[in-house]
C-alpha cells in the first residue's frame, strides 16, 4: 500500500466526519422543527403546506407505528405500479429518442422491486434498455423517494426512542416531504452541478454516432446522467445510468468526482448516526455507534486493498508486471479503471457494500477471492455498517438491542437502553429483524444452486459461480444492488430476486417500526449503578462482537464453499 | 382508501418535481454554462466530431498509441458499456491475458529490444471496468513511446514530452491516479507529424 493510498483513505475518513457531523445536527432539526424556514424563508413553508394540502394530510396529526407502517406500505405499492407501468409502456411514450422498446414483464417487475426497495439491483443495461423517460420519471424519482422512505422510517423509530409514554411516532407525509425537500434535493443539486462541470452529461439529445480518428463508427450514449448519478450516490441507491455504473467515465470522469461520489455514499448514513445522537440526547452513545461502524469499515479496507494490490492468481502467474510504482498502480487491474487505481477502487468497494449503495467503480466479479469476500460479508451483516439511508441505522438498532440484552444477561438484570427497559417483546422483534434476511439469503442461494433454472444464471464455472449466486441473493435480499455482474437474467432469477428484495426491505422495516412503537410507549427509568453503559468503548466492542457472532458466523459456512475454496486453489 | 389517494397524488407531485423539473432545470443550467461537458465532452477535428475525451476508441496499427483491452461488443462501444466479469481464477481470463500480452510483445518488441512479458504493465493486458477507459497508465504510454517515435520519425524526447503533456495527474494533485488520455495524445501526435 502506498503512502498516497493511505493519505487518500485518511482524508476520506476525516471528510466524512467533518461533513457528516454538521449535516446530522441539521437533519435532527429538519425532523423535529415544527416549521421549516421561519420568517426568512417564508416561501419554503408555503410550498410545504401546499404539499400537505394536495396530499390531504394534517401535518400536526401524527400516526402510531401501525398507521405509519400502513401508509409506507400503500405508498410503496403505488410506486411499484407506476415504475412497472412506465417500463412496460416506454416504447409508446415520449422522451424516447433512442427508440427503445418496452421492457419484458419479469424484468420490469425486478426493476420496479429494485428501485422501490432502494436496492437498485440491475438486471439490465441502462443505456440500451431504458428510455430517458423511464430513467427520469421512473427510476430517478424512486432514487429520491425510496431513500426518503428509509429516512422517514428512521426518523419515526428514533422518535420512538426519544419519546415517553406516547403512541405516535410522526406523520409519514411530513417526514417523506422533509427528507426529500430539505435534505436529498439540495444535496443532489449541488453534487449534480459539480459533476456536470467535470464532464458528466446532462442533455436530452439522443446518443450520438461519431466517425473516429481511424474511420470506425462509435456510438456514444448520453442523456440526463448527472441528475441521476447525484441522487443515486446520495440516496444509497446505486443504480447506474450506464451498465458499468460509476466505472464509466461519463458517470465518474476523474479523481475528484470519484472522491465526491464516494463521500456521498456514506455521507447521509453517517450523518444519521449523529442525528440520532442529537434527537435522543445521547451524543456520546452516537459516537460509540459511529466508532463500531467505522471499525468494521476500516477492517474491510484493510482486507480488500492489500488483496487487490497483491493481484489475482491468474495475473500473478501470467508474468506481467503487477508491481506498483513507476507510473503504474499495479495489482489486480482487471475490470478496474486506470484513473482510480487499486486504492480508490478498494475504498469504494467497501463503502458501497457497507452502505447498501451498490454502485461500483470497478467490477466485483473479477476481484480476488479475499477482496471479493469483503463486500460479500459486508452485505450479509445486514447493511448496518452505516448502511442504507435510514435503513442502515434502523437495522443497527436490532443489533444494539441484542448487544444490550447480552450485556444484561452478563450482569444479571433487565437490560436497559436509553433509560428504557428492553423486554421480551423488543428482543423477539429485534431477533427477527436481524436474522430474517440472512436466513433468506442462505435459503434462496441453496435453492438456486440445486435447481436447473437457478444454475442457468451462473457465468463463471466452478466455485466462483457459487459465489456469484450467493452474492446475487445476498445483494438483493439486503437491498444493496451491487453484483458479481456475470450473474445472468432469467425469468427465475428475476422473480426470485423480486421476492427477495421486497421481503428484505419490508420485514426489517416493519420490525424497526414495531420496536419504535413499543419504545415510545415506555417510561424512562433513572440510571443506576447496575445499568450497562452504552456511551463507552466497551459498548462499541460488544456491538461489533454481536454483529460478528450472529451474521458473521451465519455466513461462514457459505464463505468456505465460495471465496475460501477459491483462494486455496492454485 | 385515503392513504391510496394520498399516495397517488404524492407520487404525481414527486414525479413532476423530481422526475421532470429537477433534470430539466439542471440541463438548462448546464447547457447555458458548460455546454461541452453536458453534451458528452465531444472532441472535434476540423469541424468534425471524432469522439469523446471520456471514451476510449479503437486505435490499430503502429502509428498510434493503443488503448487498454475492452470487453464491450464491439470493442470500445460507448453505447453499451460492460465489465468482462471473468473471475480471478478463470481459465478464460488466463487465456485472454496471455493473448493480450503476446500481442503487446509482438507490437512493441521490435522497438524495445529485450522486452519480455515482465516488462508489460498490467493495464495493457487487462480489460477496463467500463470497456471505454480513456486512460492508459504512464508506464504503458512509455512502453509505446519508442514505437511511435520510430514509426513517425520523431525524437523519443518529443514523444515523451507529449505524453507528459497529456497525462492527467491526480485531480487537484491529490485524488485518484495519474492516467494518459489516449485520444488527446494521439490527436496531438497527428498535429506534430502528419
Amino acid at each position: 500500500m502506498s503512502g498516497q493510498g493511505i493519505t487518500q483513505i485518511l482524508f476520506y475518513s476525516l471528510a466524512l466526519i467533518a461533513l457528516g457531523y454538521p449535516l446530522g445536527l441539521y437533519m435532527a432539526r429538519v425532523y423535529t422543527a415544527e416549521r421549516i424556514g421561519g420568517r426568512r424563508f417564508r416561501l419554503l413553508g408555503g410550498i410545504e403546506r401546499g404539499f400537505y394540502k394536495v396530499v390531504g394530510t394534517d401535518p400536526t396529526k401524527e400516526q402510531d407505528w401501525k398507521g405509519y407502517a400502513k401508509t409506507v406500505l400503500i405508498f410503496s405499492i403505488v410506486c411499484t405500479s407506476v415504475v412497472y407501468a412506465i417500463q412496460r409502456l416506454q416504447g409508446h411514450l415520449f422522451l424516447n429518442p433512442n427508440h427503445v422498446k418496452g421492457v419484458p414483464a419479469h424484468l420490469s417487475l425486478n426493476t420496479a422491486a429494485s428501485f422501490i426497495t432502494n436496492t437498485n439491483w440491475q438486471f439490465y443495461a441502462g443505456e440500451s434498455t431504458m428510455s430517458y423517460l423511464t430513467q427520469m420519471a421512473g427510476l430517478a424519482v424512486q432514487n429520491f423517494v425510496s431513500a426518503a422512505v428509509g429516512m422517514a422510517v428512521l426518523a419515526a423509530v428514533v422518535r420512538g426512542f426519544a419519546r415517553r409514554s406516547r403512541n405516535e411516532l410522526g406523520n409519514f407525509w411530513v417526514d417523506l416531504y422533509r427528507s426529500t425537500a430539505y435534505i436529498l434535493l439540495p444535496l443532489s443539486l449541488i453534487l449534480a452541478v459539480i459533476l456536470v462541470s467535470q464532464g458528466v452529461p446532462q442533455t436530452f439529445h439522443a446518443a450520438t454516432t461519431v466517425t473516429t480518428v481511424q474511420g470506425a463508427h462509435q456510438t456514444i450514449a448520453r442523456g440526463p446522467v448527472a441528475s441521476q448519478i447525484a441522487i443515486k450516490q446520495l440516496g444509497t441507491n446505486g443504480g447506474g445510468y450506464y451498465n458499468s455504473n460509476s466505472a464509466v467515465p461519463f458517470e465518474n470522469p476523474n479523481g475528484l468526482t470519484n472522491f465526491l461520489e464516494m463521500l456521498s455514499i456514506l455521507l447521509i448514513p453517517a450523518a444519521q448516526v449523529f442525528m440520532f445522537g442529537k434527537m435522543v440526547a445521547a451524543k456520546r452513545h452516537a459516537w460509540m455507534v459511529f466508532a463500531a461502524m467505522f471499525a468494521i469499515f476500516a477492517i474491510g479496507v484493510a482486507v480488500n486493498l492489500p488483496a487487490e494490490q497483491h493481484g489475482s492468481q491468474v495475473l500473478r502467474s501470467s508474468g506481467v508486471n503487477i508491481t506498483q510504482g513507476h507510473g503504474s498502480s499495479g495489482g489486480n487491474l482487471t475490470d478496474k479503471e486506470v484513473r482510480f487505481g487499486i486504492a480508490n477502487t478498494a475504498i469504494w468497494t467497501v463503502a458501497t457494500s457497507d452502505a447498501s449503495n451498490g454502485s461500483v467503480n470497478g467490477g466485483f466479479d473479477a476481484q480476488t477471492p479475499a477482496g471479493g469476500a469483503v463486500p460479500l460479508v459486508n452485505l450479509f451483516l445486514g447493511e448496518v455498517v452505516f448502511g442504507g439511508v435510514g435503513s442502515g441505522l434502523y437495522g443497527m438498532f436490532f443489533y444494539i438491542v441484542m448487544a444490550v440484552f447480552v450485556a444484561g444477561l452478563m450482569v444479571g438484570r433487565t437490560p436497559e437502553y436509553l433509560g428504557k427497559k428492553i423486554e421480551a417483546r423488543e428482543i423477539k422483534i429485534a431477533t427477527i429483524g436481524a436474522l430474517f434476511v440472512p436466513t433468506m439469503v442462505l435459503a434462496l442461494t441453496a435453492i438456486s444452486v440445486v435447481t436447473k433454472s437457478g444454475l442457468a444464471s451462473i457465468y463463471n464455472s466452478g466455485v466462483h459461480g457459487f459465489t456469484e449466486t450467493l452474492y446475487a441473493y445476498d445483494s438483493q435480499s439486503n437491498n444493496n444492488g451491487s453484483a458479481f455482474a456475470g450473474f445472468g437474467l432469467t425469468s427465475f432469477s428475476a422473480e426470485v430476486g423480486s421476492v427477495a428484495m421486497f421481503l428484505g426491505r419490508f420485514v426489517p422495516l416493519l420490525a424497526a417500526l414495531a420496536i419504535g412503537g413499543s419504545m415510545a410507549r415506555k417510561k424512562v427509568a433513572p440510571l443506576s449503578a447496575g445499568t450497562f453503559r452504552t456511551d463507552g468503548v466497551t459498548f462499541s466492542v460488544l456491538l461489533v462482537a454481536v454483529i460478528a457472532l450472529t451474521a458473521g458466523l451465519m455466513i461462514f459456512p457459505a464463505l468456505t464453499l465460495g471465496p475460501i475454496v477459491e483462494g486455496l486453489m492454485h | 382508501m385515503k392513504n391510496l389517494l394520498s399516495s397517488v397524488v404524492a407520487i404525481a407531485v414527486f414525479t413532476a418535481v423530481l422526475g421532470f423539473g429537477y433534470p430539466a432545470l439542471l440541463a438548462a443550467f448546464a447547457s447555458a454554462t458548460m455546454s461541452s461537458q453536458a453534451q458528452g465532452s465531444l472532441v472535434t477535428v476540423n469541424g468534425k466530431v471524432v469522439g469523446s475525451r471520456l471514451a476510449a476508441q479503437a486505435f490499430t496499427g503502429p502509428r498510434y498509441f493503443h488503448e487498454r483491452p475492452s470487453a464491450t461488443s464491439p470493442a470500445y462501444n460507448a453505447g453499451a458499456t460492460t465489465f468482462a466479469n471473468l473471475g480471478p481464477t478463470s481459465p478464460d481470463l488466463a487465456k485472454a491475458v496471455a493473448a493480450n500480452a503476446a500481442a503487446v510483445l509482438k507490437l512493441e518488441g521490435p522497438y524495445n529490444p529485450g522486452l519480455t512479458i515482465h516488462g508489460i504493465p498490467v493495464d495493457a493486458v487487462t480489460t477496463s471496468a467500463s470497456g471505454i477507459d480513456p486512460d492508459i497508465s504512464p508506464a504503458y504510454a512509455r512502453l509505446q513511446a519508442r514505437r511511435i517515435a520510430a514509426v513517425r520519425h520523431l525524437p523519443l524526447a518529443a514523444v515523451e514530452s507529449l505524453i507528459a503533456k497529456h497525462t492527467d495527474g491526480r485531480s487537484l494533485g491529490f485524488f485518484g491516479e495519474p492516467g494518459v488520455n489516449v485520444l488527446e495524445l494521439n490527436l496531438a501526435l497527428d498535429k506534430e507529424s502528419k
